[in-house]
């Protein structure tokens, strides 16, 4: 959004010409990209992992992460090549001119030093203000930015507030040095629900009231909708199409735009899973209570998962979702309550369950990555179940592992190699073929799409929806994506604070009348609208009054 | 030069040819040595000539043929305490990160308690007590120095042991040694190769020593430390011949260290650069 008062040639502030980067193997993670950022435009880049969205941001700094190099084309910040610059010249452009907002605040912040302080190093070490001019600034950043207590936010050290003010509080050290341009990398992507809607209305405001052009990089094409002026679609480094959010989101004239805006889409809308009568139910929790240490993770908790069916726990972090899997599998002892299995309780603990209880519960992880052994080839990670719990001839484990490889749709011949040179979604494939190689009653699903991206994840819910409905397996289903749950679950629980608020048939807690919190979490969910944010808004401001 | 798919730079090549060398002479040493090392073949101190390369020590035995049987139990015997402590500090420190809670806490305090005793002091008073044969010498030396490597095989395992592979292991229902075994080992060999060349030279430089003090390694047998001892009169003759055996001790350490360095470098920069 151009501001018509201002010379046309000032106008464009900063110009990416063919960019290309590098990494050592001389492979082009960005290849021939070129943008065009106005004052106080928002250019959205979107894309998977590895479509080379943080890398172009990084570029816009003259950055390289790791060992990337940028190989060609030229970055224009208001005609100067910063190519050409020396070193020293690209210090004082960083963070002065192009500031970057991380997307883990808590790993940005240095964890021993005031964040006060570190909101002030900006411009104190630039030498653009003097101590007390960069304190007032800072506080007054504090209060633009809504933190609580804003004069004396600052005192406390990183550890000392929540994951949705730390990120507010970078987005004050970005802010800083009153940045012409800022690069926000997926600053929402760690947030919860409820908290992203705040931290993104902030930034929003933070950019409109100083005029900033910036570049928005996400997965989410609806976060990116409530900010962007334009949109960028990006795919293994390499533009696919341009132009305004709503033409992005309503005309995506290439295939792959219609490919993620329709997957997206998908999610928004209730799909028509029937919550028919099933069976009486395999795996039972009754009032399961589980403590670290003094905080009472799970408070008397009660669910149910029967054959065929998927139960999906929805909370945001830290309302005990996890923990309740890790009290069901007996990672956690469970305090009060007891774990059935087809009627029978099981032991508290891990140590005193019997193989065969062991068997019949699995559980698949978040993280593919840290869930397979790097050191050991798929086959011997699938075909270990099946040695170790059915004592299977080392031919009829190998035959097993074939079989199972086909069942979640990777290739026979993987069984030789090993997990690290997968993609996460080939991974979470050889997990789900672990759990399935010890024939379970009932899988645990802990988030195993979070860490995935949009269409990736969406392919693995296909997967474990058709497995269920070839081998009857009951899904407890643990995840904070509303649009998931929605897709696939049978019955629904809503955890908050370690109790369910809200449990029943998935249709009925998405349909009125809702629980408050229900409610709440479900209108914080980003819509393919570009209008959502401000209107959600609005209509809690009306509430409230 | 590359290793592995790693550059090899030219301290570790050098390091690496150091080790060949000190190897090879430990393993064919009868069948290169120009004389017995025992026999007495001329007047003592001889000076160095053409037959005898590094002169004759003082009962006129040939210098270079001691060093190179000297060789086979100063290496011999390091390698066997360094792969006697790997052995004992791997499986307890596995065991204490792998099982937690009291069984950790009892070996870890075990372990400090250990620690808390010079080693040196220690060495003598054990050694002094039960004799200075070859087996005792070692295993006293093999326990001590199993203390730094259950420390480090601890700290390692603790970290895989978060890790949710092995999680799922200990799902499954799979024992103590399966997990040290397979999924915790294989994922701790880069660290703990580091420590064994570390380890080595130490406990090569720590029979030296005790050879040198008259608690090593006993006549008529000889290593490189003893025969420091044997020849340290001569420097106040002037005369190099100790540099002989305490030159060997400084190349083949440093040597080890050298590629030892290579070794952490290779690690750490892979670790790094792994998301």
């Amino acid at each position: 959004m151009a501001t018509p008062d201002i010379h046309p040639n000032h106008d464009l502030i900063l110009q990416i010409d063919h960019l290309a980067v590098e990494v050592p193997s001389g492979t082009r993670i960005v290849d021939d990209v070129s943008l065009e950022l106005r004052r106080g435009e928002v250019l959205g880049l979107i894309g998977e992992s590895g479509a080379g969205k943080s890398t172009i941001g990084l570029a816009a700094l003259h950055y390289g992460r790791g060992a990337c190099r940028i190989a060609g084309g030229a970055i224009l910040l208001e005609g100067v090549d910063l190519r050409k610059l020396d070193p020293v010249a690209c210090r004082n452009i960083r963070g002065r001119r192009v500031a970057y907002i991380a997307q883990s605040a808590a790993a940005a912040f240095n964890p021993a030093i005031r964040i006060i302080d570190q909101v002030m190093e900006g411009p104190l070490w630039h030498g653009l203000m003097n101590e007390a001019e960069a304190r007032a600034w800072a506080l007054e950043l504090f209060h633009a930015l809504d933190l609580p207590n804003p004069d004396t936010f600052g005192d406390r050290y990183p550890h000392q507030v929540s994951g949705g003010q730390l990120q507010r509080a970078m987005a004050a050290m970005a802010m800083s040095c009153r940045p012409d341009i800022l690069v926000l990398d997926e600053p929402t992507t760690a947030l919860d629900v409820t908290t992203q809607i705040e931290v993104l209305a902030l930034l929003k405001k933070l950019i409109r009231d100083f005029n900033t052009a910036a570049l928005y990089i996400s997965h989410d094409l609806a976060v990116v909708a409530q900010v962007a002026d334009r949109i960028m679609v990006l795919r293994h480094g390499k533009m696919v199409e341009t132009g305004p959010t709503s033409q992005i989101l309503l005309a995506p004239s290439m295939d792959y735009t219609h490919a993620l805006v329709a997957e997206r889409k998908a999610a928004d809308t209730l799909s028509v899973i029937s919550s028919e009568r099933h069976d009486k139910p395999v795996l039972e929790a009754h009032d399961v209570t589980g403590i670290y240490g003094t905080f009472t993770a799970v408070k008397k908790v009660s669910i149910s998962v029967a054959r065929g069916e998927t139960v999906a726990v929805v909370g945001e972090s830290g309302s005990g979702k996890s923990s309740l899997a890790r009290l069901i599998v007996g990672l956690l002892p469970t305090k009060t309550g007891a774990v059935k299995l087809h009627g029978e309780t099981l032991a508290p603990a891990l140590r005193q369950r019997n193989l065969d209880t062991l068997r019949k519960v699995q559980l698949i992880y978040q993280q593919p990555d840290v869930a397979l052994n790097p050191h050991q080839t798929i086959g011997e990670i699938i075909g270990r179940p099946v040695a170790f719990y059915f004592n299977r001839t080392p031919a009829e484990v190998k035959a097993r592992v074939a079989e199972l490889l086909r069942l979640v749709g990777l290739p026979e011949d993987y069984a030789g190699r090993l997990s690290t040179a997968l993609s996460g979604g080939q991974k979470q494939r050889i997990c789900i073929a672990r759990a399935l190689a010890a024939e379970p009653d009932v899988i645990i699903c802990d988030e195993p799409t979070s860490a995935l991206d949009q269409l990736v994840a969406d392919e693995i819910l296909k997967l474990l929806k058709m497995l269920q409905d070839d081998l009857g397996v009951g899904y407890l289903f643990i995840t904070h994506d509303l649009g998931i749950v929605r897709r696939i679950a049978h019955r629904t629980a809503v955890m908050l604070k370690g109790e369910i608020v809200a449990q029943g048939p998935t249709a009925e807690i998405f349909a009125p009348p809702f629980h408050p919190y229900t409610e709440k979490l479900l209108s914080s969910v980003p819509e393919m609208r570009t209008d959502w944010l401000d209107e959600v808004l609005t209509k809690r401001v009306a509430t409230a009054r | 030069m590359k290793l592995f798919g790693h550059k090899v730079p030219f301290t570790a090549q050098l390091g690496m040819v150091i080790i060949f060398i000190n190897a090879f002479v430990a393993i064919f040493g009868p069948w290169i040595s120009p004389f017995d090392p025992t026999d007495m073949v001329g007047d003592s101190w001889a000076d160095a000539d053409a037959t005898y390369w590094l002169g004759l020590d003082n009962l006129g035995r040939d210098i270079l043929s001691r060093m190179i049987d000297g060789a086979r139990l100063s290496i011999g015997l390091a390698l066997m305490i360094t792969m006697l402590s790997f052995s004992i500090g791997i499986v307890t420190g596995f065991t204490a990160a792998v099982m937690g809670k009291w069984v950790d806490i009892i070996l870890s305090r075990i372990v400090d308690l250990l620690l808390s005793l010079p080693t040196l002091i220690f060495a003598f008073v054990v050694l002094s007590v039960l004799g200075t044969d070859i087996p005792v010498l070692v295993v006293t030396l093999a326990v001590l120095d199993s203390t730094r490597v259950f420390r480090l095989a601890r700290s390692v395992a603790v970290n895989i042991n978060a890790l949710d592979f092995v999680e799922a292991a200990r799902l499954r229902g799979e024992g103590l040694w399966w997990i040290i075994r397979k999924e915790i080992l294989p994922n701790a060999v880069p660290p703990l190769v580091a420590e064994f060349g570390l380890r080595f030279s130490f406990a090569f430089l720590f029979i030296a020593a005790l050879s040198f003090l008259g608690i090593g390694v006993q006549p008529p047998d000889a290593d490189w430390g003893s025969m420091v001892r044997d020849y340290r009169d001569m420097i106040s003759l002037d005369g190099i011949q100790p540099l002989y055996p305490a030159g060997a001790i400084a190349l083949l350490t440093i040597g080890i260290n050298f590629v030892v360095d290579w070794i952490l470098a290779v690690h750490s920069n892979s670790t790094t650069t792994e998301p």
